[in-house]
């Protein structure tokens, strides 16, 4: 992300420009269509980490769900927010699976997350418009809740899982909550929020989630619909991509660094993303 | 040594050859090349609208020894028209790409200028004395009534106007395929290349039916194509070499006597890209946008969207010199490639002595670097700042937000729709053309006028 241009604005971009330049007069240049063709292919491989990154997230939420399910089922929940740090402590040894499981879970988002902004070349985010509905990023609290609020990756020590300090991005409003499970930040939005969203995403995906339970399943349908919004925009520019038919296979040699990270099947998925497009 | 800086700043004199100061210019006017021929004599300027306008430099007035000739304007011809691929149901520009003169080699001038798609050579001559006389003919011409006829006389040739002629005396057409954007003469004065996307081709100048290609990039599937040829200059000395250069960053230099077919490199100059400063427009940032010879051979000039670079022949592994054009551009990429202008293709030139460098920006800023006392000035091409005699003075563009003088102007002011993509630099005297969209501004240095 660049600019405050994220990568799907820069697809749209550039595929309008290449579809602008069957028109021009002159006829097509063939130098300025592989230059946006290079373009294309590297918002797309952005796009492409962006939403291997929230795959990997889910994936890790199912495995931390899971383990975290069984470490409850030993230890009844302690609501008590004042006896935090004693069951922080008494917790050490079975919340450190827990926190072991967050802590992967955090740390390869977030290495997925740093390899997308070099390769887009972040600048420090800004905030280009100001979403309708409050967005939340839980942090998994690593140290007792006055710790500073400003910060929200925490990656050290042990988690307890039946505790969350909820960091508030928009009002910089700092809740304890308390609770069990591990939440899926919401990563998509109606389009017109997109654009703020995707960068929140990529600020939160280095931090691992917690969440209430009777959210969960509101904000699980709110994902869903997100990424069929998000399909249906996809798919739109996947018939422009079909319409001109060509592309540069060649483009695709560097497809082989993220399928070291991600399943091929992910990849198959996106393959009406594979192809740059030149019109000849 | 020369330095431009200081010649520059303290005398310089404008020739804007734009009468009127709000005349709207339409997109014709637009000037797309701009070439002094090899005394500098004339200066060449082509346009959007397919026409060559010519400017010749006054000779030295005896009266004032110490003014030097203005360029007035010589000659003005249509040399390209809009033409129609039928077959392709494509419209062909008549934009003039490029223009090259030919060495003098009698009374008259000989260019070189080319579309995207056909190369024509014209003859540019001077007509001073016309026949007067004739037995058969009247004064207008007309046959004469042969009973009317007493006596002959021989017919003698007399002064007149001067009138310069223009002629087309070659058309080199259906050669390329893709868009021409070069074309170099030889020094053997003979041959020359024309260079489109994929391919290169050697000409003949006395033939125009057969052309020998000596380059081809395509790839059996298009697919495949990963860069183009951008630029390609013939070796100011020696007939067989030949660089070219892609939108990779990289040079290819060349030599036609190993094969007939030059597709495998003499020398490959390329820079390794710098990882930490990926982005999504890594690839076109560096694109070569032109390649010059020096006038010694020595060394190479090229011009990306960001830089202009010195290259030693005998170096291959990274440019001797790095200079950055406008480097405060680098966090503004996003909106130039939203609005093209991350495409514009500026050009870069060498002084005489090869010891300043020059090339264009926005805001009608054009820069100067000089090689040896590693200084540089920025400077504007606009009628505010260009009255004749005026003395130019050195502009500087600041970061939003940053320390501002007086006179700087800050980065989000620039004016991006104007923007000097053609300049050129007299081949011995500090005499130089900026081409500012529809305007030809000539500056010249009055101190120190020959190459030291």
């Amino acid at each position: 992300m660049i600019g405050g241009m994220d990568a799907q604005s820069l697809i749209s971009i550039s595929l309008m420009k290449i579809h602008n330049s069957r028109t021009q007069r002159g006829g097509i240049k063939l130098h300025k269509n592989l230059l946006v063709s290079y373009v294309l292919r590297n918002a797309r491989q952005v796009y492409i980490k962006e939403k291997y990154a929230e795959i990997y997230r889910m994936q890790q939420y199912e495995e931390v769900m899971t383990v975290c399910n069984e470490i409850q089922e030993l230890n009844p929940l302690d609501l008590d927010a004042e006896e935090a740090d004693e069951e922080e402590r008494s917790r050490g040894e079975e919340s450190s699976v827990c926190g072991a499981a967050l802590q992967r879970g955090a740390a390869q988002p977030a290495a997925l997350c740093r390899t997308g902004s070099a390769v887009s070349g972040c600048c420090p985010l800004e905030d280009v418009g100001k979403d309708p509905e409050p967005s939340y990023y839980r942090s998994c609290c690593m140290e007792a809740p006055p710790a500073a609020p400003c910060d929200p990756f925490t990656g050290s020590g042990g988690a307890h899982c039946n505790k969350t300090t909820v960091l508030d991005l928009d009002t910089h409003v700092v809740t304890t909550v308390e609770n069990g499970f591990l939440h899926q930040d919401c990563c998509c939005a109606p389009t017109g929020q997109s654009a703020a969203k995707k960068r929140k995403v990529e600020f939160g995906c280095c931090v691992s989630d917690l969440d209430d339970v009777p959210d969960f399943t509101r904000k699980r349908a709110k994902r869903e619909d997100c990424s069929f919004s998000d399909y249906t925009d996809t798919s739109n520019i996947s018939n422009l991509i079909s319409i001109f038919g060509s592309g540069f296979s060649g483009l695709l040699s560097r497809q082989a660094d993220l399928e070291q990270i991600c399943s091929k099947q992910a990849l198959a998925s996106l393959g009406a993303w594979t192809r740059a497009i030149v019109a000849f | 040594m020369l330095s431009p800086i200081q010649v520059l700043c303290s005398d310089i004199t404008t020739l804007s050859l734009e009468p009127e100061p709000f005349a709207s210019y339409t997109e014709a006017d637009i000037i797309s090349t701009v070439e002094f021929n090899h005394t500098g004599e004339l200066l060449a300027t082509g346009d959007k609208g397919g026409r060559v306008v010519i400017f010749q430099r006054e000779p030295e007035s005896k009266t004032e020894p110490f003014s030097q000739g203005e360029y007035n304007v010589y000659s003005t011809f249509q040399s390209h028209e809009p033409e129609f691929d039928y077959l392709k149901s494509l419209e062909i520009e008549e934009k003039i790409n490029k223009i090259r003169w030919l060495p003098q080699q009698n009374a008259a001038h000989f260019l070189l200028s080319t579309n995207d798609k056909t190369i024509k050579l014209w003859k540019v001559s001077e007509r001073d004395k016309r026949p007067e006389g004739y037995n058969l003919k009247d004064e207008e011409g007309r046959i004469k009534d042969i009973s009317t006829v007493t006596s002959l006389q021989v017919p003698v040739l007399k002064p007149m106007d001067l009138m310069v002629e223009v002629s087309p005396r070659r058309v080199f057409a259906n050669a390329h395929t893709y868009h021409v954007n070069s074309i170099s003469v030889n020094s053997d004065y003979e041959t020359y290349m024309s260079a489109d996307d994929l391919r290169i081709n050697l000409w003949h100048l006395d033939i125009t039916d057969r052309s020998f290609n000596i380059v081809d990039i395509k790839p059996v599937n298009m697919e495949d194509l990963t860069e183009v040829i951008t630029a390609a200059e013939f070796h100011p000395h020696h007939c067989n070499l030949f660089v070219y250069s892609s939108s990779k960053g990289t040079l290819r230099l060349c030599d036609m006597r190993e094969a007939a077919l030059c597709d495998k490199h003499s020398k490959l100059f390329e820079e390794p890209e710098d990882p930490s400063a990926r982005s999504f427009f890594s690839e076109i940032i560096s694109s070569v946008s032109d390649v010059k010879f020096s006038h010694s051979g020595r060394y190479l000039l090229t011009r990306d969207y960001l830089t202009a670079k010195v290259w030693d022949l005998n170096m291959e592994s990274k440019p001797l010199e790095t200079y950055q054009v406008h480097d405060y551009l680098r966090s503004k990429l996003c909106s130039l490639y939203e609005n093209d202008c991350i495409f514009d293709k500026f050009e870069c030139a060498w002084n005489g002595s090869d010891s300043v460098i020059m090339t264009g920006a926005y805001n009608n800023f054009f820069r100067m670097f000089d090689r040896n006392t590693k200084r540089d000035v920025t400077l504007e091409a606009s009628r505010e700042s260009s009255k004749p005699r005026a003395v130019l003075k050195p502009r500087r563009v600041c970061a939003a937000g940053g320390k501002r003088r007086k006179d700087d102007i800050s980065v989000d002011s620039l004016d991006f729709t104007k923007k000097i993509l053609h300049t050129a630099w007299h081949p011995t005297e500090n005499i130089i053309a900026i081409a500012a969209t529809n305007n030809l501004y000539i500056f010249q240095d009055k101190l120190n006028s020959e190459m030291h």
